[in-house]
């Protein structure tokens, strides 16, 4: 079994509105995959149900070698199995030093016991260091996060994934907002990440998606509508209706 | 995240000196230190005014820190006292019964004098039968046992269930308000076991103690509830300073993101909610014996929004201020009550603050929540020069039960 | 044509008396026939008592004389005086304190005046007076006026007597008023079944009433089933009429009381107290001993057995059963309750209509208990329709709604202080009400809440500040004592449709405003301009904002409606309970849940909240109905596990809108 998350024959209806409608997908060990689609199309729905926010009607959603099924599982319990996301909007907490968010995010025991007991040792220190170089906050560890710009707190946001060592890393719109020297920052942070890692990356913003160069999923109404490089779905009839032709 | 724990919370020696300041100048000044500069009655009131603090410092760490805004927590402080109560109240007439039989011409058996307790505690609700709950009250430890445990579990049920459920905010803290008034119903009855509305009196005598005068006994009360209320600050100060502490605050700010972190956001809550109801119910064991009495107007849900009005008061997110805020509130109180502030003659009415006092209170607790939603705690900032940061509109995180910054709301 | 008939044959025979009167008069020596009637009984008369005097009575009653009725009344009432020189029997007015003058009983002629010393009069105690009212029963019933008639039903209902029912059966052939005939015809039968002679009549008496939800038939048939415990030795007896077999030790006979039944019945000696043997032991001590036991040792019950037992051997004390006597005892007897009516046949017909009465009780009683659990679910709506207003639209939990409700109530005291009459009083307060509430809930709007939006815990308790703050105005103002709320007479008494079910008119009257509230809601949320900006500026208040609707006008307008029916909801909670400070917060808890069962944000929701809370506790209350205490406990107990299932309520918003 090569495939790291496998999610298949997916349905969600809320309130009568189908979100979700027999959705199938599947991504590899250390892949980098973009999903785009117009407005209302699933994206975000998609992820809340890999990460057990939503729970679907219909479908199985497996998970790494032992093809767990995710359906039962809490959030947390899937977090702690190797899945990480990343909200649309950045959320950090706010009330806290960069050094904590990074520290809470930092993969360790999550049981409330040994965090009670939880005292850093100088390699989680220097990891945190060393995560905070990576993300470009090295001399903000002391500040408080809601100090922080928009785009320090995505790239915070960012770092508190990899602290957690995901095996499948989930972006919702890591690029809102950014500048453009900052957006070229971000990608180089994914490339980077998708090396050792599965990362998809929820984007509207087709620039960044070419910029990311990898192969893409096209979702409408709630199911895929074409999969492949950049090129080949932009040539894709049915791409072209959805996107420009309405 | 250098340096030993203490250096890292300067609080909490500054803290624990001026407690022990503290207990030591009422020692001095006490009567049974031969001064008597200090009544007896006013050394109770300081004394029940630690345990509150103590209790405070509970619900800062469930409010506060957690952001489970639970009116609950005076019920679990009233069961720790009824738990007390039941020995001393079991023991003190033990004494009284077998010291009026021993009197009689043949001893009495063990169950004459059992009923004779029986019918001595229980004659005002017409019963003279031990009720279940009862069997252990003739056990010192046993009820010192369930002074922590009662608590605990009840918290740790209503928790399990309230929490896995997904309850959060203000449905919460309704639904804590709920629990306390089931509990406080519940024990109002006669057949409740615990004497309905009578509650449980005559425990500022100890028994076994009774050549002991009062002026003394208070004093050792004061010790105790001014050494329960060190250890708790410093556990409670220890629990939030670490990584615990992180989590903890993450989850009031913004439960979700907490989750997707990986940790069980249900079994920290519920972890904090035991823990605090402990040490509610501790607090409630040291002052009920202080105040000689309860009963089940004790743990209506009214006590349990003040213990909230007193840390919103006093300042939440900070352990002293929660202390602060506990010794101001129920002290002013006491003195507004007590009716030892003067009346205020306005010339067509007299403003009679026994009257008054809850008018005042309920109007500035209205205030407080408006103009300084840090308390009284937010002048130490002021003092120390800790601003916090204008973040002007900055999003708020999603959770709408959330302790938020003020500027965030601009 | 027979009622003419009839009347000229009493017209005749009253002619008759009046000459047989005058005819008395004439020769002292002959005494009318009333006169003689009770000169017959005059022993019994003169020394009447309860056990004796009924052949008289009984005598006067079926004599036929037209004075006999004036004779009871009169001797009932005390008025009815023996003159010393012969005994005779007359009536008297009293002339000064100690002169009286008779009057002839036959014709009313005055005797002459005569000192109080020469006359008896004439006491009857209440045990004759008794007799003396169920004999004169019969001629009430044959009074020609139906309201003295029914009063002599009422009389027969309230005492019945076993002479009652001939009287009735009497009374029964000549009765023409249809409902008083009906009714005497349900007494013959309750009578039949208490004192019928014929066991097939009180049978067929009894099965008549199977089904009957009257009060008087099942208090007619449950004496039928009363039972005595017995116990006797040996085997079961077959000659009497056993309701059950009890065995000592069982649930409904413990052994000691199984024991004292058969001291009582002398069949065992008795065995002595704990306090009796304790002052026994304490009246025999003898060198610190008792009966050879050391006192320090008497602290068991073992050594206080041994220590009787040896001053019984020694005479000293009557001896007592051992615990092995006891229970040779009990094994020796049986045990059984025995119903006092010896016929079985009467006692099953008596167990099979009563179970069918009960039935039908029972089924009455559920539809009673549904009329109260809806009058009860819609006080909780109305207490909670404001409250759904302001927490389900706008999202702002009001610890201050209990004490709007609370001053609802008071703005209707005070308005009952000014306007006297009670219906006007209302129709004033209720708009009142209304208005008063409305500009508080604007004002606490205004003031405090707007500031608080987004931070609904801090909201809470801002608004629990006020809440303390208006109960205790409310005390200073009003005191503590409860005031009263009086509604309209046409609102007094209840709509009774059978003897188990009723429902007061104050609760129907609850329930329509209830009902006219949901309409009112409804309409403004679905009919008005206002109601559509407020939902509009529910679902977005941006986009609302944006289309130019101004929010904080409508959060200001939502509100003051939610607190002004807040108000009303006061006013018709002060009807029917006592208004003091904290009726508010009497209800606020309930409201709560209320709307937390419901769903939030439906008006539905809310309406099925109230119904299930309503049902629900009187539905406890019913199971447990010493305790309407515990029923809260219960009740609550079980809100907090019906919101494990159902964590948003009966009416839950889904999917994404619902912002979780």
């Amino acid at each position: 079994m090569s495939q790291l998350l496998e999610v298949s024959g997916v349905s969600v209806t809320f309130d009568g509105f189908r979100a979700i409608n027999n959705l199938s997908f599947s991504i590899g060990p250390a892949e980098l995959r973009a999903i785009i689609g117009p407005n209302g199309a699933g994206k975000t729905t998609f992820m809340d149900i890999v990460t057990g926010k939503t729970r679907p009607d219909e479908g199985h959603v497996l998970w790494g070698e032992m093809n767990q099924s995710l359906l039962k599982m809490s959030e947390s319990r899937i977090a702690q199995a190797g899945i990480g996301r990343k909200f649309q909007r950045p959320t950090v907490f706010e009330d806290q030093s960069v050094r904590d968010n990074l520290m809470m995010a930092l993969k360790k025991n999550r049981s409330p016991w040994s965090v009670l007991t939880f005292r850093p040792s100088s390699a989680d220190m220097a990891r945190i260091e060393e995560l905070a170089e990576e993300i470009g906050l090295a001399d903000q560890l002391g500040r408080k996060s809601g100090e922080l710009s928009h785009g320090q707190k995505q790239w915070l946001e960012i770092g508190m994934l990899l602290a957690q060592e995901p095996q499948l890393l989930l972006v919702d719109e890591p690029a809102a907002g950014m500048t453009l020297a900052e957006r070229e920052h971000t990608t180089d942070l994914l490339k980077q990440a998708a090396k050792t890692r599965a990362v998809v990356v929820v984007e509207h913003d087709m620039e960044f998606v070419r910029r990311l160069d990898c192969k893409v999923t096209v979702l409408h109404e709630g199911s895929v509508l074409a999969e492949g490089s950049l090129d080949h779905v932009t040539q894709n009839k049915d791409v072209i209706d959805v996107y420009l032709g309405r | 995240m250098t340096g030993t724990f203490l250096t890292r919370n300067p609080s909490v020696p500054i803290f624990l000196a001026c407690l022990a300041l503290f207990t030591l100048a009422v020692t001095m000044t006490s009567e049974a230190a031969g001064t008597g500069a200090l009544s007896t009655s006013f050394l109770k009131t300081l004394g029940k005014t630690l345990c509150l603090c103590l209790v405070a410092l509970a619900m800062d760490l469930v409010w506060g820190y957690t952001g489970i805004l639970s009116l609950g927590h005076m019920a679990f402080f009233g069961i720790g006292g009824y738990m007390i109560g039941m020995w001393l109240m079991y023991a003190r007439t033990e004494d009284i019964v077998t010291a009026s039989m021993a009197n009689s011409a043949i001893p009495p058996t063990e169950q004459e004098v059992v009923d004779a307790i029986g019918t001595q505690i229980f004659g005002v609700v017409g019963s003279a039968e031990f009720p279940p709950i009862w069997a252990f009250a003739d056990s010192l430890w046993i009820q010192l046992a369930l002074v922590v445990l009662v608590p605990g579990l009840l918290a740790l049920v209503f928790g399990w269930l309230a929490f896995r459920s997904r309850v959060t905010g203000v449905y919460l803290s309704i639904l804590t308000q709920a629990m306390t008034l089931a509990l406080a119903l519940y024990l109002f009855q006669n057949d409740s076991g615990l004497r309905g509305n009578n509650g449980l009196s005559g425990l500022q005598n100890i028994p076994g103690l009774t050549a002991v005068p009062q002026s003394q006994l208070s004093l050792w009360f004061f010790w105790a509830s001014a050494v329960a209320l060190g250890a708790g600050y410093l556990l409670c100060a220890w629990v939030v300073s670490g990584k615990f502490g992180s989590v903890i605050r993450g989850i009031r700010d913004d439960e979700a993101r907490v989750r997707f972190l990986g940790y069980s956001v249900e079994g920290y809550k519920l972890f904090v909610f035991t823990l605090t109801a402990v040490i509610a119910g501790i607090a409630g064991a040291l002052y009920y014996p202080q105040a000689g009495i309860i009963n089940p107007a004790e743990i209506a849900p009214i006590a349990s929004i003040y213990l909230a009005v007193w840390v919103a008061i006093g300042g939440r997110g900070r352990l002293y201020g929660a202390v602060i805020g506990a010794a101001f509130v129920s002290l002013l109180s006491t003195m507004f009550t007590g009716g030892q502030v003067p009346s205020v003659p306005l010339g067509f009415y007299t403003i009679n603050w026994v009257d008054w006092w809850q008018v005042l209170l309920g109007l500035s607790f209205v205030l407080v929540t408006l103009f300084a939603p840090k308390g009284i705690g937010g002048l130490f900032d002021l003092i120390s020069g800790r601003r916090a940061p204008d973040r002007h509109g900055a999003d708020l995180g999603p959770d709408k039960g959330s302790f938020r910054e003020q500027e965030a709301e601009q | 044509m027979i009622r003419y008939l009839l009347a000229a044959f009493a017209a005749l025979m009253l002619c008759a008396g009046v000459s047989a009167a005058q005819e008395s008069q004439d020769g002292s020596a002959q005494v009318s026939p009333i006169q003689a009637l009770l000169q017959e009984h005059a022993a019994l008369i003169e020394k009447a008592s309860r056990r004796t005097i009924e052949p008289a009575i009984a005598a006067l009653r079926d004599s036929g004389l037209p004075e006999a009725r004036a004779v009871l009344e009169n001797w009932q009432a005390k008025e009815l005086w023996q003159r010393k020189e012969d005994g005779l029997f007359f009536f008297a007015e009293e002339i000064d304190r100690s002169t009286y003058r008779l009057i002839e009983i036959d014709g009313g002629a005055p005797v002459g005046e005569y000192a109080k010393s020469d006359i008896d009069q004439l006491k009857p105690n209440s045990g004759v007076r008794g007799l003396i009212a169920a004999a004169l029963v019969q001629f009430q019933l044959m009074d020609p006026n139906p309201a003295k008639r029914a009063e002599a039903l009422d009389a027969i209902q309230r005492d019945p007597e076993p002479d009652h029912l001939p009287a009735l059966l009497g009374a029964l052939e000549t009765e023409t008023d249809p409902g008083i005939r009906a009714r005497e015809e349900r007494l013959v039968r309750l009578l039949t079944i208490t004192y019928g002679d014929d066991e097939a009549a009180r049978v067929e008496a009894i099965n008549s009433f199977a089904g009957d939800l009257g009060v008087d038939a099942r208090a007619a048939l449950n004496p039928l089933l009363a039972t005595r415990r017995e116990a006797v030795a040996g085997d079961l007896p077959t000659d009497l009429n056993i309701a059950r077999e009890l065995k000592p030790g069982s649930e409904e006979l413990s052994e000691a009381a199984a024991y004292s039944l058969l001291v009582d019945n002398d069949l065992a000696p008795a065995r002595i107290s704990a306090a009796d043997r304790r002052a026994a032991l304490e009246t025999n001590i003898e060198g610190g001993r008792v009966g050879g036991v050391p006192v320090g040792q008497l602290d068991t019950e073992e050594a206080r057995d041994r220590a009787y037992a040896a001053l019984a051997q020694a005479g000293i004390v009557p001896p007592t059963a051992t615990a092995a006597d006891l229970a040779a005892a009990l094994d020796a007897h049986v045990f059984f309750d025995r119903y006092l009516e010896p016929s079985t046949a009467i006692t099953d017909a008596a167990e099979a209509a009563l179970a069918r009465m009960n039935l039908r009780v029972g089924l009455n009683q559920a539809l009673d208990l549904t009329l109260d659990a809806l009058s009860l679910a819609s006080i909780y709506f109305l207490a909670a329709i404001g409250l759904a207003i302001t927490f389900g639209v706008m999202g702002v939990i009001n610890m201050a709604h209990g004490e709007f409700i609370m001053m609802g109530a008071y703005t209707g005291y005070v308005v009952q202080q000014i306007v006297p009459n009670y219906t006007v009083s209302i129709l004033v307060a209720l708009p009142l009400a209304f208005a008063v509430t409305f500009a508080a809930g604007v004002a606490m709007e205004r003031l405090v809440i707007r500031w608080l939006y987004n931070r609904p815990l801090e909201t809470l308790l801002a608004t629990f500040g006020i809440s303390i703050a208006l109960q205790q105005l409310a005390k200073n103002i009003f005191g503590t004592q409860a005031r009263p709320l009086t509604s309209p007479g046409w609102l007094d008494g209840a709509l009774v449709l059978n003897d188990v079910v009723s429902i007061s008119y104050i609760r129907i009257a609850i329930f329509v405003l209830a009902l006219l509230f949901l309409g009112v809601f409804l309409f403004i949320m679905r009919r008005t301009r206002l109601g559509l900006e407020v939902r509009a500026v529910t679902q977005n208040p941006r986009m609302a904002a944006s289309m130019g609707i101004n929010p904080d006008r409508i959060n200001m307008l939502t509100f003051g409606l939610g607190s002004g029916i807040a108000g009303i909801a006061g006013v018709a909670i002060g009807l029917y309970a006592k208004v003091t400070s904290e009726l508010g917060s009497d209800y606020i808890v309930q409201s709560f849940m209320t709307v937390v069962v419901g769903g939030v944000g439906n008006i539905w929701g809310t309406l099925l909240g109230a119904t299930m809370i309503g049902f629900l506790q009187k539905g406890i209350e019913w199971l447990n109905p010493s305790n309407t205490l515990a029923a809260q406990t219960y009740m609550i107990i079980f809100i907090i596990i019906f919101i494990q299932f159902r964590p948003r309520g009966i009416i839950a918003l889904k999917g994404r809108a619902a912002g979780d």
